[in-house]
């Protein structure tokens, strides 16, 4: 036993020096920083895609790359964003603060937790070398519809596998979250006690567990049928394309949750810290978080209604999507309640959440437009179906993930950022932001489809706004690189509190925090 | 306050093995994606990935039991363990599914569909007129040319049996454990890692038997599923033998007490999920 406690003592010291330190770590604050400056990178190098979309769109005609390559961006963009810009940057926030939050010495599974971090490299070394493959890059769109995507050339395997790499990384964060929350919570941290990102988190977790085997089974059908003849989904030999979309969304949807909902318990973090008041509703936001959840394994189909199905599947599919609104109302209102009163102010971290409940909701309103099934034959596969998810995801998912590290920052580096580049941040962005999508609506409804690089010439003007809005939203993320790296060479030191406002287990530790924090559990009362 | 044993949670550092396997795993894919382009040196990478997997596995899990045989893992560690393998195993179970939803949509909306119901009508009048296989079926294209039908008797009945003996087996070797009688810990063991492989080898024969009869994975739908819901199954059976061959070998070494033994509990617990994964193949593959 003595060699046990010699072992488990030097645990009380720093990281180690050198390089290594980042690539043998099991500390959660190394792996959420390598996960945080991962995403950054990816977001930088998904936006470059995004940019390409924009600069082919400005005008109608074909101008700047093949129609081909257009498609290659399109696909990548979104698998970029989506698998290695929100879900890696909502995982690292969680490594950073999860144990922060609950009192815990460090996550459930440490070494588990270097492993999902360091396999993200490898997958995306794996999906972007497919640029340079002969055949080019994926260009079916990022939901790989069979038989479409089955016709790319050398970069179909490698992409299938790069897709199986983040899904193991995925599930075994998700576990690790998952683990952490249920055993190392601090003696009082009950349930109902947690802090609203943390439950967030914890019904994320669950859903990327349930629903990420479902895509590598998804995929793995769609490599049997390219390389082994297999017949999953080819009507000759009784299988059917159709299929492949409904296994496909049956992940997809509750995805698309994975995406916003820890954006929601960062919002619910936030508004009351500089709203001085209590959440209101805490419950409520959990129930709704919860019934979200539920509800998303059941509306899978509202993404095919063009595609067929018997009437009964249109109308169940269409009913359980528009109650989906009751919950997310539930959370619209009680972060509005939570604001109603109180004294207000409008630091970078609640301008960004306060942008975040507004233009979430202009998404979330688009979306019940598309859950109509009658309307949604007019709606599907336009621009309006593009700016309603980049609504959600952008202003939604982005800023959330803006304001989380705002928020936080000074907790992690003892720095105050600098106040006034973050709000010329956030207000460039909201601007331009909005430039970029807004328009996308009236393109969409006036019948603009996607992921086609040309249109026709009324389409013109809306297109040339979103392109100088897509190129101001993007140059000002340069401003935020700004910010983080002047906050990260000094500034006004922060208390520990960080925020007037701020209550939580997080803010009683000091700024930064040790490496090992909570080695020994607070008692929460 | 001052720690004890009970409120200090161990959390190791300076892991290598994860990079290693992160590695493993890039060889691993990436060489089946160049063999699948049609290089055959792709299949010598992919093995080396595998080397390099199995590596990190002996180095991983060596490292993990020797720290549990030091005794730097108290109940609060076992429970992270505990939790994880449950959230990994119901990740299985969904991967499962979504195969098992493949075999369900094929035979209740693909095949029907192209047979004219609903509304597919027209597909069937226009396209396949021909066309009236229910299942098993390789479909209207007659895909891969025969739909040998595998009936449930009599290798799959006695794969049946010779699982659910297993699953009897290993809890034998459970309650063994519990009470301390190590030879019978053992020979439960041994007779649960015999039946898993003697599974494994039964269901080869049965490949064997399909394949003479001309029904492959290119036999269209039933092909399909058949092959490839048993063939996952079929890995996951080989992968909980082998998993419990180590759990074998180290409680033959002297491993595991009466009230820690969770490596053999987590190898139970997977052995009765591929156990409940094949009834369900039973009944919807075989006999239904």
């Amino acid at each position: 036993m003595n060699a046990a406690v010699a072992e488990t003592d030097h645990h009380d010291h720093g990281p180690a020096p050198g390089l290594m330190r980042w690539v043998t770590t099991t500390n959660h604050k190394d792996i959420g920083t390598l996960y945080l400056w991962f995403a950054l990178i990816m977001f930088f190098i998904g936006g470059a895609m995004a940019l390409v979309i924009r600069s082919e769109l400005f005008q109608p005609g074909l101008q700047i790359v093949d129609p081909q390559f257009f498609n290659s961006m399109t696909t990548m963009h979104a698998l970029v964003m989506i698998f290695g810009v929100v879900m890696p940057a909502f995982v690292g926030l969680a490594n950073w603060m999860l144990p922060m939050m609950v009192g815990a010495p460090d996550m459930a599974l440490p070494r588990m937790n270097n492993w999902s971090f360091w396999i993200l490299p490898f997958g995306f070394g794996m999906m972007l070398a497919t640029l340079f493959m002969p055949g080019g890059a994926p260009a079916s769109g990022w939901t790989l519809y069979p038989p479409l995507s089955l016709q790319g050339g050398m970069a179909f395997p490698f992409l299938i596998f790069s897709i199986h790499l983040l899904g193991i990384s995925s599930i075994m964060g998700a576990i690790n979250i998952v683990a952490t929350i249920q055993n190392l919570r601090a003696p009082g941290m009950t349930f109902m006690k947690m802090p609203l990102f943390v439950w967030t988190w914890f019904i994320t977790a669950y859903l990327l567990v349930a629903v990420m085997p479902v895509l590598a089974g998804a995929v793995t059908m769609l490599l049997t049928d390219k390389f082994f003849g297999t017949a999953f989904f080819t009507a000759g030999g009784g299988g059917d394309p159709v299929m492949y979309q409904h296994i496909f969304w049956f992940f997809g949807h509750p995805e698309v949750y994975i995406l916003i909902l820890p954006s929601f318990g960062v919002v619910s973090e936030i508004i009351p810290t500089f709203a001085r008041k209590r959440l209101f509703g805490y419950s409520s936001m959990v129930y709704a978080t919860a019934s979200i959840a539920f509800l998303s394994f059941i509306v899978w189909a509202h993404h095919m209604f063009t595609v067929g199905m018997p009437l009964s599947g249109a109308l169940f599919f269409m009913f359980a999507t528009m109650l989906i609104a009751i919950p997310t109302g539930v959370k619209v209102f009680n972060w509005v309640a939570t604001m109603w009163r109180g004294a207000m102010t409008f630091e970078t971290p609640m301008l960004f959440a306060i942008g975040f409940v507004v233009m979430f909701s202009i998404g979330g309103f688009s979306g019940v437009m598309l859950a109509l099934a009658p309307v949604d034959f007019q709606y599907h596969d336009t621009y309006f179906v593009v700016a309603h998810f980049h609504y959600v995801l952008v202003p939604g998912s982005i800023f959330a993930i803006m304001a989380a590290v705002y928020y936080w920052l000074p907790k992690w580096t003892g720095n105050m950022y600098d106040e006034k580049w973050g709000k010329i941040h956030f207000w460039v962005s909201t601007i331009f932001v909005n430039l970029l999508f807004f328009p996308m609506h009236f393109v969409g409804l006036a019948g603009m489809p996607r992921r086609i690089p040309d249109y026709a010439v009324q389409f013109a003007d809306f297109n040339a706004i979103a392109t100088i809005g897509a190129f101001g939203f993007g140059f000002a993320q340069l401003i935020f690189v700004y910010v983080v790296f002047k906050c990260l060479r000094g500034g006004e030191k922060a208390t520990d509190q960080v925020w007037e406002g701020a209550h939580g287990l997080e803010w009683t530790l000091s700024s930064p925090p040790p490496y090992h924090t909570f080695t020994d559990q607070p008692i929460i009362k | 306050m001052a720690s004890t044993a009970d409120n200090h949670y161990f959390v190791p550092h300076g892991a290598y093995w994860p990079l290693v396997g992160s590695i493993g795993l890039a060889t691993t894919t990436g060489g089946l994606a160049v063999y699948l382009n049609g290089t055959s040196a792709g299949m010598t990478i992919m093995f080396a990935g595998v080397a390099i997997l199995i590596v990190m596995m002996f180095g991983w899990f060596g490292t993990v039991i020797k720290e549990s045989e030091r005794g730097q893992y108290s109940a609060w560690e076992d429970k992270s363990f505990r939790l994880g393998m449950s959230w990994f195993i119901f990740s299985e179970v969904m991967f499962f599914a979504a195969f098992f939803g493949a075999l369900f949509y094929a035979r209740f909306f693909s095949v029907p569909w192209l047979l004219g119901e609903g509304s597919g009508a027209s597909t069937h009048s226009v396209l396949w007129g021909t066309y009236s296989e229910i299942w098993p079926t390789n479909g209207p294209a007659d895909m891969g040319g025969s739909d040998f039908h595998m009936g449930w008797w009599p290798l799959p009945f006695i794969n049946t049996v010779i699982l659910l003996t297993s699953g009897l087996t290993v809890t034998i070797a459970h309650h063994a454990v519990i009470k301390n009688n190590r030879t019978r810990f053992i020979w439960g063991l041994a007779a649960t890692v015999a039946l898993g492989f003697f599974f494994v080898y039964l269901q080869a024969v049965e490949y064997q038997h399909a394949y003479h009869e001309g029904m492959t994975m290119k036999s269209g739908i039933y092909g399909s599923t058949f092959f490839m819901l048993t063939g996952f199954h079929g890995f996951h059976v080989t992968m909980g033998a082998i998993i419990l061959l180590v759990v074998l070998i180290r409680a033959i070494a002297g491993h595991f007490t009466p009230d820690r033994h969770f490596a053999f509990e987590a190898a139970a617990w997977y052995w009765h999920f591929v156990d409940v994964v094949w009834l369900g193949l039973f009944i919807f593959v075989y006999i239904l």
